[in-house]
């Protein structure tokens, strides 16, 4: 599988590398074994909790059976699924069409700028995301300041339902996970070379046959990082969807934690959870196999 | 346009943490008596202690393993390295859900660990190193493979030339890495919330709880005193890296 550069260092300057001896070995150990630990196992663990099932009182019963699955493609936990795919979709698609622009205008903006902007982007992406999310709450509310604006200037006699809806709760993922996606555009849009885009004017292009046929191809494989980096974790991330959707229309996530809070069936959630745990490598793999193609 | 999208919400939220009203309709005057409320709220300021213990340890033990990892990685070829590169990526990109439920039940149905502040540890500690070891790694790609040698050349031993030489060039990578942890930790909520324990809740569960029942005064007032925090950080580390880029 490919990786970013900084973690798949293993060419380069092999010349000085050495072959370890057990000193290296018992040094890199506590890391192996924290990954081994806290990363494998945990997973493992999960996968074989979702073929267990629960007793009365809610306890893991070691028995392996297929119930939880077969549970889980029933047709109200699969619009659950379905919905929860199709509002990352709409996030990312969101995320695209205001983000490109902007990454865009960073990435040709004058190069002492460029950090600036940068930075303006990132400010309120380091903020606590409970924070931003909390912040659209105030506004969206029935007693919001949106509200307010309407009633108060007599355009509407009754407050507007915006929060707990779904466009509610697409605006709080295309918020949250907007910097995701404009950071990897950006950082191909940076690489554009100049003379490409001359050529195709000098071809006799015009702006909107340069973009499509020019910019966007040479900036797809940003736009593939920034898809993955904003649909992964829109998918499974149910804070966002519970506070800005109020919990009437759940995702895969919300159900999720649900079941390994209050709802007491572990085995289903752990079997929900791996289902979106596949969904995961899948996005994974698609997107490195589309890097290594064009490598 | 997409600018005003990010940071009017934002502004606003700053702006009716003045408000004396306790609702947010109306403006009835500048008032500051939130932030007093706020300082007085034992709850929350336990919650805030609880999280700066969780996050000072995670961003130690973070700094440790990805340091260390980060130089052994260079330094040495070991086998599998590959299979060794995609487990410390993984927990960076993991949807947190799934982390958060895989812990849980590694404590509670096969470590019998009681949850609290060592489940909270060892939950951030699993996303945050790797983010200290992508960094470090990232810093050694440029390091000079032969100042190791001229150090040891020089008769000193592999301990005190990495110590005395590596660690001073790989600082900055070091302390941006730690930083990055403990900001990490401080706001984490997803994962928090599975493996935390009734003792060891932080204050991203608190805020979360007050930000689900709808509006609240003093979570305006909290939320401005963190995006003033934020902004300070930043334009510090702004200028900071100005000041490093001749």
């Amino acid at each position: 599988m490919a990786l970013p550069a900084a973690v798949s260092n293993t060419g380069g300057s092999d010349m000085h590398r050495r072959k370890p001896g057990l000193l290296a070995w018992l040094i890199l150990l506590p890391l192996v074994a924290w990954l081994l630990l806290f990363v494998v196992a945990p997973t493992i663990m999960l996968i074989v909790v979702s073929f267990a099932e629960r007793d009365a009182l809610g306890r893991i019963v070691y028995e392996f059976n297929l119930q939880n699955y077969a549970r889980a493609f029933d047709w109200v936990w699969l619009k659950v699924m379905l919905l929860s795919i199709w509002y990352a979709l709409l996030t990312t698609i969101l995320c695209m069409a205001l983000g490109y622009p902007v990454a865009y205008f960073i990435g040709r903006a004058p190069e002492r700028w460029r950090t600036t902007l940068l930075l303006l982007v990132m400010v309120p992406f380091w903020t606590s995301f409970l924070i931003r999310t909390y912040a659209w709450i105030t506004i969206l509310s029935n007693d919001g300041l949106l509200n307010a604006l309407l009633v108060g200037s007599g355009i509407l006699t009754e407050p507007l339902a915006l929060l707990y809806t779904p466009f509610a709760i697409v605006l709080g993922l295309v918020y949250n996970f907007l910097p995701f996606m404009i950071l990897p555009i950006y950082t191909s849009v940076e690489k554009l070379d100049n003379a490409l885009i001359e050529a195709a004017y000098d071809l006799g292009a015009g702006p909107v046959r340069a973009f499509s046929q020019v910019i966007i191809p040479l900036t797809r494989p940003g736009i593939a990082a920034g898809a993955m980096l904003v649909f992964i974790p829109s998918i499974a991330m149910f804070a966002i969807t519970t506070l800005m959707g109020g919990g009437s229309n759940p995702t895969i996530g919300e159900v999720i934690f649900k079941q390994f809070t209050s709802g007491r069936n572990q085995p289903f959630g752990a079997a929900l959870g791996t289902i979106l745990l596949v969904i995961f490598l899948l996005a994974l793999w698609l997107t490195n196999r589309q890097r290594e193609e064009r490598n | 346009m997409v600018f005003a999208f990010l940071y009017l919400p934002i502004a606003l939220l700053v702006v009716f943490s003045f408000n004396s009203s306790k609702l947010n309709i109306r403006w009835e005057g500048f008032s500051t008596k939130w932030y007093e409320a706020l300082l007085t709220n034992k709850v929350l300021i336990t919650a805030f202690e609880n999280s700066l213990i969780v996050a000072l340890f995670t961003t130690l033990l973070s700094t440790f393993l990805g340091t260390i990892g980060a130089w052994m990685l260079h330094r040495y070829r070991f086998p599998y390295q590959r299979a060794l590169a995609l487990l410390i990526f993984i927990p960076m990109v993991m949807p947190e859900v799934l982390m958060g439920v895989s812990l849980l039940v590694l404590f509670v149905q096969f470590l019998n660990l009681p949850l609290g502040f060592t489940t909270l540890v060892i939950s951030h500690t699993t996303f945050c190193f790797p983010f200290v070891l992508v960094g470090v790694q990232a810093r050694l790609q440029g390091l000079d493979p032969f100042l190791e040698e001229a150090a040891m050349d020089l008769g000193a031993t592999p301990l005190k030339a990495f110590w005395k030489v590596i660690m001073p060039y790989l600082m900055p990578a070091i302390v941006s890495g730690a930083l990055m942890s403990f900001t990490l930790s401080l706001d984490e909520y997803i994962v928090s919330v599975f493996t935390t324990g009734a003792q060891s809740q932080t204050l991203p569960l608190k805020v979360y709880g007050m930000a689900k029942v709808g509006l609240n005064p003093q979570l305006n007032a909290l939320s401005a005193i963190f995006i003033a925090a934020t902004v300070v950080v930043a334009i510090i580390s702004h200028t900071l890296a100005r000041r490093k880029t001749p």
